[in-house]
Order: structure tokens, then C-alpha cells, then sequence
């Protein structure tokens, strides 16, 4: 096999491992399926309530999204004002990292006050853990831009606007990209945290009833689904980021 | 009539340092003919990247005035082009569209420039062509050598046909050879075309086979403390570099620079030797 077909496949031989390992522990063990469920009855339990977990699996699959959307767009406005300005970088900048210290989840109760239950607090929630990632990535790729390469098209007249569309944003779509793969992921985080506590719909609400009722092949087969949404969404931008900008990740296949 | 003119140019970066009076250049005066190729040579922290602000207007002076084509220099001077020690080139732009970049962005072209894009294309590649880029027009510039990405990049500067060139040490990350080669280049562009060529270096051998006049900078404060003209017949080839008569101007150069370390005294060189 070559070595780039064995990268290829080495994540799934790795998934397929850390399975039997965990049928084997389970089974060996007699550990109570009330405890801590085998892969083989997690699977069960998918087909059996398949219909189930798909209807939560959409409602959190278009709440995230929704949420997602948002912090793309707001995360994309605010990265390109902190980025293109260095008044507008000193000002937010410490806000933004104050605000990103707090635990998502707190916030989750006070939309309840404002919005109510349901889908209101879980894409906010969504959408507040989701979008600083973007605004600091696209800042960044803004703000790195040669001093050279800025004389080169002031003298010839360039404007502020001129720079920034014809390389500050080109420049930031690598950061951009890498961003979208974290933000994706911690949005499912988001709306998974907020269904938990405020909806009566989604893979969180499924988690927290399936727990409380002892069904714990049903709450690992809510964490399996939401696991494999967001991996599938993480692939899916990994791969638009390679058609794209294809030119920052020449180093990996030998430009 | 001169082109460029520098009267008692004194330049301090702000007020602060202008308070203190400490200047990056002081009393600069010059004059530059039309077409003339220029070298300025100096140490590293001498003020030449400074003089080069200066002639296109990125700065205004603290004193003194700069003339170019007859008029005060009050802000950036779109007849110029730039090339520095970096090529700066745009990873996610072909060679031929990095080339096309000035037009996009300085009048008459940027209004014209969608219409009449095939025009300008059929341009930027008789340019690349000339330097001897023919068929790398569509490569991206990580998939050129660095002397190929120099030459674009002077191509870049040269694209809106720019009635001056400004060079800031161009070819100092470059090996000796591509080096010459690019050396030969810009002498045959500047050869064919005739625009004002201000070449910052501290290469004496560079300096001395490209300009017409070479002026010597003094490190920190910036002055000028030489003038040469270099009366070499052009066209020069590169065998030159290596007569007797460019060595001499090259060593009279040098010894405004500053003094040449002596080696040691004979009885402890030999010691040197010996061990």
C-alpha cells in the first residue's frame, strides 16, 4: 500500500479498532448495558428508534445551520472591521477575547427569558460560540499584509478599499476556511448545550430524556449522530477549502 | 532639464525624532537627468530605502524640496514602479495576473482594464517574454525559482510603463549568478525603454556595471558622500566586471564606504597562518 493510501485509510482502521476494543471490554467485563452500552447495542438502538433520532438529528442539523449562517455573516463583518482598521483592532479586540471567555452555556438561561423555548436560545447559543473564531481569523489575514507590497500599489494610487479587496481578503480566505472547520463544529456544541436545558426538540432534548429515563443506548446514539454531522460538515468545508485555496496548501502535495 | 531633483532634503520619520533632530537623511541634494540610470550604494541602515520613499512621495520631506518631471513631489507619484528584495508576488494570482496587477488599480487603465483585458493580457505576456518568462505566464509564482519571481516582479513595476523605476536592493536575495543574469535584463530594459532607474543596493559591482552615476550614502544620519560618474561604454558586457579599469572605480567606491580592515600585522598573520 502507499504511504498516501494508508493516511487515507488509517482514520477508519483507527475508528474500527477503538470499536472491537470497546465490544470486547463490554462484552468481557458483562459491564450493564444501563452503564455503559456496547458499539453492537448503540447500533441496535439506531435502527430500532431510527426515525426518532433522524427527526431531533434535523431539528438540530437547521437550528445549527441557521446559527452557523449567522456567525458566518457577523463573524465575517466584524473580522473585516477589526482587521482593516487598527483603531477598530486596539478597541474590540480585548471586548472580544473578555466575551469569548465566557461559557457559552451561561448565556443559555437568558435567552430563555427573552426568546422562550425552543429554537431561539439553541441558534443563538449557536451562533455566540460559533462566530469568534471567524471574526479573529479573517482580522488576521487582514491584518498581515507586507509593507512592501502596500508601497507597491500606494504609489501607484491605491486606495484603503483597493488593498483590502485585492489582497486582504483574498489573503484571509485560507484563514477564513480553517475557521469555518472550527466555527462548524462548535456551533453543533452550541445548539446540542442549548437543546439540553431549553427545547423539547433536537439531539440535546433526546439526550437529556434518554438519560433521565435510563435509555443509554439512545443518548449514545444522540452523541454518535451528532458526532458524525459535525465531521461530515467539517469534511465538507475541509474540501471546499482545498478546491478554493489551493494555492496556501501547496506544501502538502509537492507544488 | 532634470527629472529628478533633490534640494536640502532632510527627512526625520516623525515628529519625535524630529524634535531630537535626528534625521534618517540629511542634506540631500541631487539631480537626475531624464532616462538616467541612478545607483545609490551604502551600508545597511544608511537611509537608501529612505531616499526611496522620498522619490515616490510615500513621504514628504521634514525639509527641503523634491522635484520630479519639474513639479513638487506633494503625494504618491503613479509614474513610478516599485521592486523590492522581496518579489511581494500574490500566491493565489498567476505569474501574468500578478503582472496585471497595477492596472487594476491605477488610472487610465483601471477603467479600462475589463474592457480592454485582452489588450493588456497580450501585453503583460510580450513583457514576461522579455525577460524571459515565455511560458510561465500561467504558472503561480510558488511554482517559479526565486530569479524568475524577481523578474516578475519587475515586470510588475514596469507594466503601466512607468517613466521611473525605483529598485530596492532587487537582487540581494538572489545567488551570483541569477544575479548577473538579472543584471543583464534590467541593462537591456533599460536599454530599449529609457525610463529613470534609481537602483538602492550595496552591491558596488551592481551598482557599478548597471548606472550612469553611482552615489555613495554614509550610514546613519544618511548623507551623500560621494558622487561617481561611471564612464564605462555601454552597451557593457559582463566580461567587463572583471577589467582592470571596473575594478578600479568599484575599489574607489569602496573606500568611501569606510576603511577597509586591514589584515592583521604581519608578525600575528603569520601566526594565523601558521596554526
Amino acid at each position: 500500500m502507499t504511504v498516501q493510501r494508508r493516511e487515507r485509510y488509517a482514520p477508519w482502521a483507527l475508528l474500527v479498532l477503538v470499536l472491537i476494543v470497546w465490544e470486547l471490554l463490554c462484552r468481557g467485563f458483562g459491564v450493564s448495558e444501563f452503564v455503559f452500552p456496547a458499539p453492537s447495542a448503540i447500533a441496535a438502538k439506531l435502527v430500532e428508534q431510527g426515525p426518532l433520532i433522524a427527526a431531533h438529528a434535523w431539528r438540530t442539523f437547521w437550528v445549527t445551520m441557521v446559527g452557523f449562517a449567522l456567525s458566518i455573516v457577523v463573524g465575517t463583518l466584524l473580522g473585516f472591521l477589526v482587521g482593516s482598521s487598527r483603531l477598530a483592532y486596539a478597541a474590540m479586540y480585548p471586548l472580544m477575547t473578555g466575551f469569548n471567555a465566557l461559557p457559552k452555556a451561561a448565556f443559555v438561561p437568558i435567552l430563555v427569558v427573552w426568546f422562550g423555548i425552543g429554537v431561539g436560545p439553541a441558534v443563538l447559543t449557536a451562533f455566540l460560540i460559533s462566530f469568534f473564531p471567524i471574526t479573529v481569523n479573517i482580522a488576521t489575514g487582514l491584518a498581515t499584509l507586507e509593507p512592501e507590497l502596500e508601497d507597491v500599489l500606494r504609489v501607484l494610487g491605491a486606495r484603503r478599499w483597493d488593498v483590502l479587496v485585492k489582497v486582504g481578503l483574498p489573503r484571509a480566505m485560507p484563514y477564513f476556511y480553517a475557521s469555518l472547520k472550527v466555527a462548524i463544529t462548535l456551533a453543533f456544541v452550541g445548539t446540542t448545550v442549548s437543546e439540553m436545558t431549553a427545547a423539547n426538540e433536537g439531539i440535546g432534548y433526546l439526550l437529556i430524556s434518554a438519560g433521565s429515563s435510563m435509555q443509554m443506548g439512545l443518548a449514545f446514539a444522540g452523541l454518535v449522530v451528532v458526532g458524525a454531522m459535525a465531521m461530515a460538515m467539517y469534511e465538507l468545508f475541509a474540501w471546499i477549502e482545498q478546491r478554493t485555496t489551493a494555492w496556501a496548501h501547496r506544501g502538502t502535495h509537492g507544488g | 532639464m532634470n527629472f529628478v531633483e533633490f534640494q536640502e532634503v532632510w527627512l526625520a520619520y516623525n515628529d519625535e525624532l524630529l524634535a531630537k533632530q535626528q534625521f534618517a537623511v540629511e542634506d540631500i541634494t541631487l539631480a537626475v537627468d531624464r532616462g538616467e540610470f541612478v545607483a545609490i550604494v551604502g551600508p545597511s541602515g544608511c537611509g537608501k530605502s529612505t531616499f526611496m520613499k522620498l522619490a515616490t512621495g510615500l513621504r514628504r520631506p521634514s525639509k527641503g524640496t523634491v522635484l520630479v518631471d519639474g513639479r513638487e513631489v506633494a503625494g504618491p507619484l503613479k509614474i513610478t514602479g516599485m521592486a523590492f528584495q522581496s518579489s511581494s508576488l500574490l500566491p493565489w494570482r498567476t505569474t501574468l495576473a500578478n503582472v496585471l496587477l497595477p492596472l487594476e488599480i491605477v488610472e487610465p487603465h483601471r477603467s479600462q482594464f475589463r474592457a480592454q483585458r485582452a489588450m493588456y493580457e497580450e501585453k503583460g505576456r510580450k513583457l514576461l517574454q522579455s525577460v524571459g518568462l515565455g511560458g510561465y505566464e500561467d504558472k503561480f509564482p510558488w511554482q517559479l525559482s526565486g530569479g524568475m519571481q524577481q523578474r516578475a516582479s519587475i515586470c510588475r513595476a514596469l507594466i503601466h510603463e512607468p517613466k521611473m523605476l525605483l529598485l530596492d536592493e532587487p537582487f540581494g536575495a538572489l545567488d551570483a549568478f541569477t544575479r548577473e543574469e538579472l543584471w543583464c535584463i534590467l541593462r537591456d530594459l533599460h536599454a530599449a525603454q529609457r525610463f529613470n532607474v534609481i537602483l538602492v543596493t550595496h552591491d558596488l559591482r551592481e551598482a557599478v556595471f548597471l548606472a550612469d552615476t553611482v552615489y555613495v550614502m554614509s550610514r546613519s544620519p544618511g548623507r551623500i558622500v560621494a558622487k561617481k560618474a561611471i564612464a564605462l561604454p555601454r552597451p557593457r558586457e559582463l566580461e567587463l566586471t572583471y577589467s582592470k579599469e571596473f575594478t578600479d572605480i568599484v575599489l574607489e567606491l569602496r573606500e568611501h564606504i569606510g576603511a577597509i580592515r586591514r589584515p592583521l600585522t604581519s608578525s600575528t598573520g603569520a601566526a594565523e597562518l601558521a596554526s
